[in-house]
């Protein structure tokens, strides 16, 4: 795969998309909403504390929770898949698909499918598939990615969307009634709900002591599916473990708010055992992650329960988009979790960031996200990967600025190194200049007011 | 008490007047404060680019150069936070404290005694390093109790009207490096803080950091909107 190049794709997101601050207004908009309600829970932060907790806990012992889990569910009937990558879990689903011998797939939102990409496998091979989530259907629709985590179609605004309804469903041109439009997309599902055979869904959480799989939703479109359709698949990543059935009641206050600013999402869905005459399938994927969890320095964003908070408050996602990323997740945890999965691929992602640490402060479960960052940033460097533009200046910087009687003479350095290195420096000054002006520059520093003005009259 | 001024090395080159305010400041509250002309930069940018070797070997020379001082004072929160959270300056006890400025003159002395009028709309720009580095004030997503460092400060200039902002604490696109790398967001993120500050009738935007006004600035010259610039410490020079 192509190397990530963060800093194009998001200029040519402000300078060429066709609604550069949909993004922006959007992810603004749940931010301050959840800024609303979170304000009126007592003890907030004690309960980031907490999950936080939990989650570090279950991770140091995933091993034995992922047994607990898989020997809970298996007793209630469940059929439990180990998935070690992307690959081997669309292998597993096509291969209950192709048993059942299924036509389509109704498929409520799952990050981990996308991560995977299942529609495209399952298409390949004769199988339809309907994002039922009205987001993440809009996204498939128009041929797209999702440009956000909880809301998959947050980089489209209400007049793309009516366009898009009109090709793909003929509804009447340029009704931007978001009833109208929301109505049409559920009608055109419906009949795929009702003669559905087989319905997939992701999870949010998995509970040890229970084998029960959560799924939170506000559409409702995951218990449509798994309530009609005889076969039922649960796909989730190995992290989304919590040990016990109560741990819910700090995650699921946690999650809503962070997201969308609801106290709780509409529905918050437990299953547990396949219906009578049905078949309950949870596949669970590895896919990295427990590579990840080996990293000493960032095992911890595995504590993420992708409630999309730092990609809302995140003003560099919010300039560039979400497609800027170039992965399913994108934003801050995005470029903590990208590149422990292919460090060459998405080196420049820990760069996307001015460190600004507002992600660490909203993450729900406290991932210290700008601090990742920022060690990514060294294990880059580290690994020589890094590139030459953002090297030699580093380089050059460190002998000038620890060498005083260099900087001390320079008068100014910038004209200084501007002579040694004619091309870097104006390069630089270039990226500078193109939306700013560079500073006046005085006629003296304070170093030499300082000399003639005080240390004289010290003397 | 021997206080050591730390002057950021492009406070030096491009903002001389914020080290002579913040200078003039600390001697007016009746410090004994020298500028080691040894100094150079505290590391940060490259620390922040990834190289922590190389940002080791200039914070090593901080070190050394400000070793005989009891007090290290300088007028950048982010800076400071730099000496203090990453290269662990003061960790040992024989090694000087290092403060932000407004910090060290709120714990050792009082807010200096402002007499002349500032009567501007003003907008005050919290940088990240200061707000969430070194917790000079309540960010925006904690729920915690209301606190801030400046504010006393804020509140002291005469006849100042500080306007309300839509978002109190985004950054504002600076980042250091991340400016020039990323220089398409960092532009499109200065715009919007400008638009918010301007947006509620601001003529000035303040901040305790010239790295983050250096931007502003820049970004504000360029689409030529007229607002003014002042660090904190050459505001309440002016005013003293
Ligand atoms: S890192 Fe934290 S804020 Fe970001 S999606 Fe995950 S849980 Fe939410």
């Amino acid at each position: 795969m192509a190397r990530v190049k963060h800093a194009k794709a998001a200029a040519n997101y402000i300078h060429h998309s066709k609604n550069p601050k949909a993004q922006h207004n959007a992810a603004s908009h749940l931010r301050k909403k959840r800024d609303r309600e979170v304000i009126n829970v007592p003890g907030w932060e004690h309960l980031r504390e907490t999950a936080s907790q939990i989650k570090m806990h279950t991770l140091s012992n995933l091993d034995k929770y992922l047994e607990e889990f898989e020997r809970k569910a298996t007793q209630n009937g469940v059929k439990v898949h180990w998935a070690q990558d992307g690959n081997e879990m669309n292998e597993i689903v096509y291969g209950i698909l192709d048993q059942h011998q299924v036509p389509y797939l109704v498929k409520s939102k799952s990050m981990l499918t996308e991560e995977c990409h299942l529609n495209d496998y399952l298409e390949k091979r004769g199988i339809d598939v309907f994002d039922t989530d009205l987001g993440e259907r809009i996204v498939q629709l128009s041929k797209e990615t999702p440009s956000h985590i909880v809301v998959p179609a947050m980089h489209k605004t209400r007049e793309d969307i009516s366009e898009l309804f009109h090709d793909t469903m003929k509804t009447e041109k340029g009704n931007l009634d978001a009833k109208y439009l929301t109505l049409a997309a559920r009608k055109d599902l419906r009949e795929k709900f009702m003669n559905a055979r087989a319905a997939l869904t992701g999870v949010n959480f998995g509970v040890a002591e229970t084998g029960t799989v959560t799924i939170a939703t506000n559409e409702g479109n995951a218990d449509l599916g798994v309530n009609k359709a005889p076969v039922q698949i649960h796909c989730m990543g190995l992290e989304k473990m919590v040990p016990r059935q109560m741990d819910l009641s700090v995650f699921l206050r946690l999650l809503g708010r962070s997201a969308t600013g609801q106290s709780i999402t509409t529905y918050s869905s437990h299953y547990q055992r396949p219906k009578p005459g049905g078949e309950m399938h949870i596949v669970l994927v590895d896919n990295g992650r427990s590579k990840h969890l080996g990293m000493e320095d960032f095992w911890t964003a595995l504590k993420c329960i992708r409630c999309g908070a730092c990609m809302n408050t995140c003003p560099v996602y919010r300039s560039g988009g979400g497609h800027s990323y170039g992965y399913t997740v994108p934003g801050p945890i995005g470029s903590i979790i990208t590149p422990a999965r292919d460090i060459n691929q998405y080196d420049d992602l820990p760069f996307a960031s001015s460190l600004c640490g507002s992600c660490s402060d909203v993450c729900p479960v406290k991932i210290d996200i700008h601090g990742q960052l920022l060690k990514w940033r060294e294990v880059i460097v580290d690994h020589g990967i890094v590139d030459k533009s953002k090297s030699i200046p580093m380089k050059m910087g460190s002998k000038v600025l620890s060498k005083p009687s260099w900087y001390r003479f320079a008068g100014s350095i910038a004209r200084k190194v501007m002579k040694q290195f004619p091309g870097l420096v104006s390069s630089m000054v270039k990226d500078w200049t193109r939306g700013r002006e560079l500073p006046e520059v005085p006629k003296e520093s304070f170093r030499s007011w300082y000399i003639k003005n005080k240390k004289k009259n010290d003397k | 008490m021997k206080v050591g001024l730390f002057v950021p090395c492009y406070i030096d080159q491009f903002y001389p007047n914020v080290a002579k305010a913040s200078l003039k400041i600390l001697e007016r509250s009746g410090f004994d404060v020298e500028f080691p002309l040894d100094q150079s930069c505290c590391g940060q940018p490259m620390v922040n680019s990834g190289f922590v070797k190389e940002g080791e070997k200039v914070s090593n020379h901080f070190k050394n150069v400000f070793k005989d001082f009891d007090y290290v004072v300088g007028p950048s929160g982010s800076c400071v936070h730099h000496l203090i959270h990453h290269a662990g300056i003061g960790e040992n006890e024989e090694e000087p404290k290092v403060f932000e400025l407004f910090t060290f003159l709120s714990e050792h002395s009082d807010v200096p005694v402002m007499t002349k009028s500032f009567p501007h709309k003003v907008g005050f720009h919290f940088s990240c390093h200061a707000l969430r580095g070194l917790r000079l004030g309540s960010s925006s997503e904690l729920v915690e109790e209301p606190h801030s460092i400046v504010k006393p400060f804020l509140d002291a200039i005469p006849d100042i009207e500080w306007v309300p902002l839509e978002n109190v604490d985004e950054c504002c696109g600076f980042g250091g490096t991340f400016s020039v790398f990323e220089s398409d967001v960092s532009v499109d993120m200065g715009r919007r803080r400008l638009e918010d500050h301007q947006s509620h009738g601001a003529e000035y935007i303040i901040s305790m950091d010239s790295s983050c006004l250096m931007h502003l600035e820049g970004v504000s010259r360029k689409q030529k909107d007229g607002i003014k610039f002042l660090h904190l410490a050459e505001l309440i020079e002016k005013v003293m």
